[in-house]
């Protein structure tokens, strides 16, 4: 009798399970993730009010179906106009651009043979250089910009070097530029680089290389037509895993950059907290959020496709 | 792939690693400096640690972040576990692609776009901004990497196991407990560290959620380095580098005893 009424019940309950296991992460990233960015297009759409909060007009859900057709009438693409005819931003969203582009070249030329070299090294050596690569990352990322702040300053550590063994003989200027920017985001960056190259690296087989230089390949041959291409997803990962929030850093180019290093996360960051209009703060990160949204969707592609291989 | 390193591997590890560590070995060494200039050397000294306790706004930043971190990353873990669940186990569910989108957007997502929407949620619909929406802000985007180190872990799993224990009559929650749950316990740990240093390291976000009261650690450190460099958060940053290492090490040593154990056993 009791055994009926749990096989009976059995298939209700794994049922509830389920709906919970997926359910509660589902509402969750639902109501914290896509609901805000729905909000910010929303917001977007409004234009700045000196009332708190600082934007209009409100939608008052209890107001009904006529309330909405109004509100959809106050809308305005005013932000966006703006947006588009004032240099700022378009500048800001180009260089933000072309410095995470030149950036995730510079990482790529850099983890690349790191990664290459700790695929090579023996099993043990292997987990202590992947465990060596991660361990900066799991200090404070602030603290790791920081640090470059007292190196690379007019009167800081680089320069006192340089001087001292007689390269130069005047300081260079190396912080509040561009140059100390890309330095900020290779440093910080690297352990995403080297560690999905690392894994594409490491399960290559040595095989095809050996091959190859039995058919008399060169080894240089080998490693352009046979290594590269078979590193691919991991190179396609690492770039994206860098690219995508490059473009949008903030504390970066605050700390290292000078006054003239425009990145659009800064403006939206200044827009926000320093002239409080929320509207364009939102207009700007749509605006970044277009952009960036075909690489988001191709890191996606390239992760799940990642995960299908090695199961 | 294996074989012995080239001259050409090994002054790649050696540069790549001098690059990555250099900086914070710098750091560490000028926390003991007795001069208040950074750029010169006065000799060893301990006085800026000491100036540390005095600094009663610096500690109470520093409780409040370990809170957040804390609670965070309980939530992350049970919550990304659950994501990671879904998505290995439960093939194709009714919106499994915009599920999917959502676990990976939050992790690539520039920080600036996540805590200004999360700030604008929690204004309209009038939460006060404090301990609990910084919190909520970090859940989300932490839980999405606690899922994929779990999946990872849960597509390298053998299900047969999982079968057998369900043939035998065990329920799915026993089955969950007493098959998977012990395999990918080291993922699972390796998730909640993962999410509690994210949480601890935050700047952008917590900038854009917190209120009053609950201004955190990274928060603090910003201003004053906006101001300059001093001695004193480089006294803050080693204690902090000091706590994250010993923490990677003993996470390290129990990942590989019970690795031991279980080849042993």
């Amino acid at each position: 009798m009791a055994r009926d009424a749990i096989r009976r019940d059995e298939p209700r309950r794994r049922g509830l399970g389920r709906r919970l296991v997926i359910g509660a992460p589902y509402l969750w990233l639902g109501a914290f993730f896509a609901l805000p960015v729905l909000i910010v297009f929303k917001i977007a759409l409004s234009y700045p009010e000196l009332a708190q909060p600082p934007y209009a007009p409100t939608f008052d859900l209890a107001g009904g179906w006529e309330a909405f057709v109004a509100f959809l009438g106050e809308l305005s693409f005013d932000n966006f106009a703006f947006i588009v005819s004032d240099d700022l931003y378009v500048a800001a969203l180009g260089s933000s651009l072309r410095i995470a582009a030149s950036s995730t070249l510079i990482l790529l030329l850099v983890g690349y043979p790191i990664a290459y070299a700790m695929a090579k090294a023996s099993p043990s050596l292997r987990g202590i250089l992947v465990a060596a690569v991660i361990l900066p990352f799991w200090t404070s990322f602030l603290i790791r910009v920081y640090a470059w702040i007292g190196i690379l300053r007019p009167e800081g550590l680089l320069n006192g070097f340089l001087m001292a063994i007689g390269v130069i003989d005047q300081p260079l200027t190396i912080l509040n530029t561009e140059i100390a920017v890309h330095i900020g985001i290779v440093y910080t960056y690297l352990p995403f680089m080297v560690l999905p190259l690392y894994a594409t690296l490491e399960r290559m087989d040595d095989t095809l290389i050996e091959a190859a230089q039995d058919l008399g390949s060169t080894p240089l041959k080998a490693f352009w037509t046979i290594t590269v291409p078979l590193s691919w997803p991991g190179i396609v990962a690492g770039s994206l895993l860098c690219f995508i929030p490059a473009v949008g850093e903030f504390v970066i180019p605050d700390l290292l950059g000078g006054s003239d290093t425009l990145m659009i996360g800064r403006i939206l960051w200044s827009e926000f907290f320093s002239n409080r209009d929320w509207p364009l703060a939102s207009a700007v990160a749509i605006v970044m959020l277009v952009v960036l949204v075909v690489p988001i969707v191709l890191f996606r592609e390239a992760e799940a496709r990642r995960l299908e291989e090695s199961r | 792939m294996r074989g012995r390193l080239s001259p050409f591997n090994v002054v790649s590890l050696t540069l790549g690693f001098a690059f990555l560590y250099i900086p914070i070995l710098i750091l560490i060494l000028y926390s003991f400096n007795a001069s208040r200039l950074v750029s010169v050397w006065g000799g060893f000294s301990t006085q800026w640690y000491f100036a540390l306790l005095q600094n009663q706004p610096l500690l109470d930043a520093a409780w409040v972040t370990v809170r957040v971190a804390f609670v965070t990353a309980i939530l992350a873990t049970v919550l990304g576990t659950m994501a990671a669940i879904s998505l290995t186990r439960y093939g194709r569910f009714r919106g499994r692609a915009l599920f999917t989108g959502m676990v990976y957007a939050p992790m690539v997502m520039p920080e600036v776009i996540t805590g200004l929407s999360l700030l604008l949620l929690f204004v309209s619909i009038d939460l006060d901004r404090g301990f609990w929406t910084v919190t909520l802000a970090h859940v989300t985007f932490t839980m999405c990497f606690v899922t994929v180190v779990v999946q990872a872990r849960l597509v390298a799993f053998d299900r047969s196991l999982e079968e057998a224990a369900m043939d035998l009559g065990a329920t799915p929650w026993r089955t969950f407990v007493s098959v998977t749950l012990p395999v990918i316990a080291p993922a699972v740990l390796a998730g909640f560290l993962l999410a509690f240093t994210l949480s601890l390291d935050d700047l952008v976000i917590a900038s854009f959620t917190s209120g009053p009261g609950a201004t955190t650690l990274p928060m603090r450190i910003y201003s004053s380095v906006r101001l300059g460099v001093t001695p004193e958060i480089n006294a803050a940053s080693t204690i902090l580098i000091a706590l994250v290492t010993i923490g990677v090490i003993v996470a390290a040593l129990v990942t590989k005893r019970s690795v031991l154990m279980r080849q042993a056993g």
